[in-house]
């Protein structure tokens, strides 16, 4: 047998039945699915809740709103994404009336959309920050109220500056999607763990695993990108600052 | 952690490929040393922290090493431990790192395509747990229930199976851990707990009340659990088989097992309450290799 005859037959497991008619690559890419369906509904309830705290938090004139803001981002921040995942589980859903029934695809998003948001808010604050003070308090001597100076000058700025620290979230939100196996999700972690110990071809296992992972980050950074060079005003100084 | 963990597999895998042919008698009469594989956390090998291991595959392991000591008439002898886990285990004994992995690793056939296995000294049973005021009794009872196991292990694959072949539904939720799997039993989350017998006797003897769950006496399956060691290595394979079977024969593993799993067991002093099964019995007193496809399965 040649070298690349026994890797190919190494790979052969892929096409073999599970035991209930589906086979190990149909369930490879349904686990890829439910990785990047848990990603991308965590990142957009990670971006909604990011935004809000994170702009909350430079609101100067409400000491409560703004201090409720930094509460929400230490709390969440702090707290490692796995426990805040078993706080959900089997703590929150437990005292909380109603909560029983919600499925663990909801709590997964709903955790790992919090604990992305804390970070995605300290991005927004520190992109509002990076602008110079006097952009608001033109904006405010023009007659706008505070929040029209957020919606039309200082938010359309932020978010362009702070779209290269972004592009980092939304990969790390794919790859910390893996802790979602933990409450029985059947994402790409979970397949692999459980492919490996029936097919014993763990290298191969993890190896797929970890090029699905790859391609799923490289395709949010080269959308990213593109996000990027769309959304440039030219001339906007604030543009080259983001970048570093 | 887990990409850590990937890396390390492929490295050692292309080590694997570099690795000596010579017998594994032959290294460790040279060298001095026997690297015996152990497992952190396992039914019939575990850690009490420190570097220290234990349980009953650790202690037939031991005696086998104090044979192949005598055998080969060597006056001093190193034992070096290597913590295996289910992922890096195969290529760990292929690559020649680990001589004798004593943990719980089922013998099956796409495992005998890399490594070899002892002679089986343990069969275990795929049971059910419930709680004990449930009125679940067999596993027809769990249509339309939820069914927790343990992701990573071959119950899942076995409930799989009886999904389809006995026409069940059932929802199934994967615990990360057996610990997890029992809480989401614990929490009402599940109404049964599938897993390998004595596993499940494990977690109950250690629950806060023993006395809210039951194991039922239905096999869903069984499987052979067995020291592995190097693929086409026949004198070590020899030398490890005469001493499974003197102990066999000497009684010193049904010693063994009542310690294990009759007796209270470190590092709680719970016991485990497990009589040996007839299969377990039967592979006494018929030794043999066979993987779990020779196996005839209940209800099959």
């Amino acid at each position: 047998m040649t070298y690349w005859q026994d890797i190919w037959d190494r790979w052969q497991f892929l096409w073999d039945d599970r035991g209930d008619g589906v086979t190990y690559w149909q369930w490879m890419f349904s686990a890829w699915g439910y990785t990047v369906s848990v990603a991308a509904v965590s990142l957009v309830i990670a971006l909604a809740i990011g935004c809000l705290v994170g702009t909350l938090r430079t609101v100067s004139q409400h000491r409560v709103v703004s201090s409720l803001a930094t509460g929400w981002v230490e709390l969440f921040r702090n707290i490692p994404v796995l426990v805040q995942l078993f706080l959900w589980f089997f703590v929150i859903s437990e005292i909380v009336p109603g909560m029983r029934g919600v499925p663990s695809f909801v709590l997964a998003c709903c955790a790992l959309g919090f604990f992305t948001s804390a970070r995605i808010a300290e991005q927004v604050r520190a992109g509002i920050l990076a602008l110079p003070r006097g952009q608001r308090q033109a904006a405010l001597a023009m007659g706008f109220t505070q929040f029209q100076a957020y919606r039309y000058v200082i938010l359309p700025q932020t978010f362009r500056i702070i779209i290269p620290p972004l592009t980092s979230e939304a990969m790390n939100i794919v790859k910390n999607s893996s802790v979602a196996f933990a409450v029985s999700i059947p994402e790409l972690i979970s397949f692999a763990m459980q492919t490996q110990e029936e097919t014993s071809r763990g290298i191969e296992v993890y190896l797929a695993a970890t090029i699905l992972y790859v391609i799923t980050a490289l395709a949010i950074s080269w959308f990213m990108s593109i996000l990027e060079k769309r959304a440039r005003v030219p001339g906007l100084s604030s543009q080259g600052q983001g970048a570093h | 952690m887990r990409k850590v963990l990937i890396a390390a597999t492929i490295a050692f895998a292309a080590m694997g490929a570099a690795a000596q042919a010579d017998g594994t008698l032959d290294k460790i009469k040279s060298s001095g040393i026997i690297t015996q594989g152990v497992r952190e956390s396992s039914g019939l090998a575990y850690t009490l922290g420190n570097g220290v291991y234990t349980g009953y595959h650790y202690d037939v392991c031991q005696n086998i090493i104090a044979d192949i000591k005598k055998k080969l008439g060597v006056e001093k002898l190193d034992i070096r431990y290597q913590p295996v886990t289910s992922q890096n285990r195969v290529p760990l004994v292929q690559n020649g790192t680990v001589d004798l992995e004593c943990g719980s690793t089922t013998n099956n056939k796409a495992r005998g395509r890399d490594v070899d296995f002892a002679t089986t000294v343990y069969i275990e049973e795929i049971k059910i747990a419930v709680k004990a005021n449930s009125n679940i009794g067999k596993l027809e009872d769990l249509n339309g229930k939820t069914i927790a196991t343990t992701t990573g292990t071959t119950s899942v694959q076995t409930l799989r199976k009886n999904k389809r072949g006995k026409d069940l539904k059932f929802n199934e939720v994967f615990g990360k851990d057996h610990a997890d799997s029992f809480l989401l039993l614990q929490s009402g989350r599940a109404d049964a707990f599938v897993m390998d017998a004595s596993i499940l006797a494990a977690n109950i003897a250690r629950a806060q009340n023993p006395k809210e769950y039951k194991i039922l006496p239905e096999v869903l399956a069984v499987e052979p659990i067995a020291i592995m060691i190097r693929k086409n290595d026949p004198e070590f394979k020899k030398a490890v088989d005469e001493s499974i079977a003197a102990q066999i024969k000497a009684g010193t593993i049904a010693k063994l097992y009542d310690k294990w799993f009759m007796q209270p067991i470190p590092p709680n002093n719970v016991t485990l309450n497990m009589p040996a099964s007839d299969a377990t019995k039967e592979a006494w007193a018929n030794p043999n290799d066979k993987p779990t496809e020779d196996y005839k399965q209940p209800g099959e």
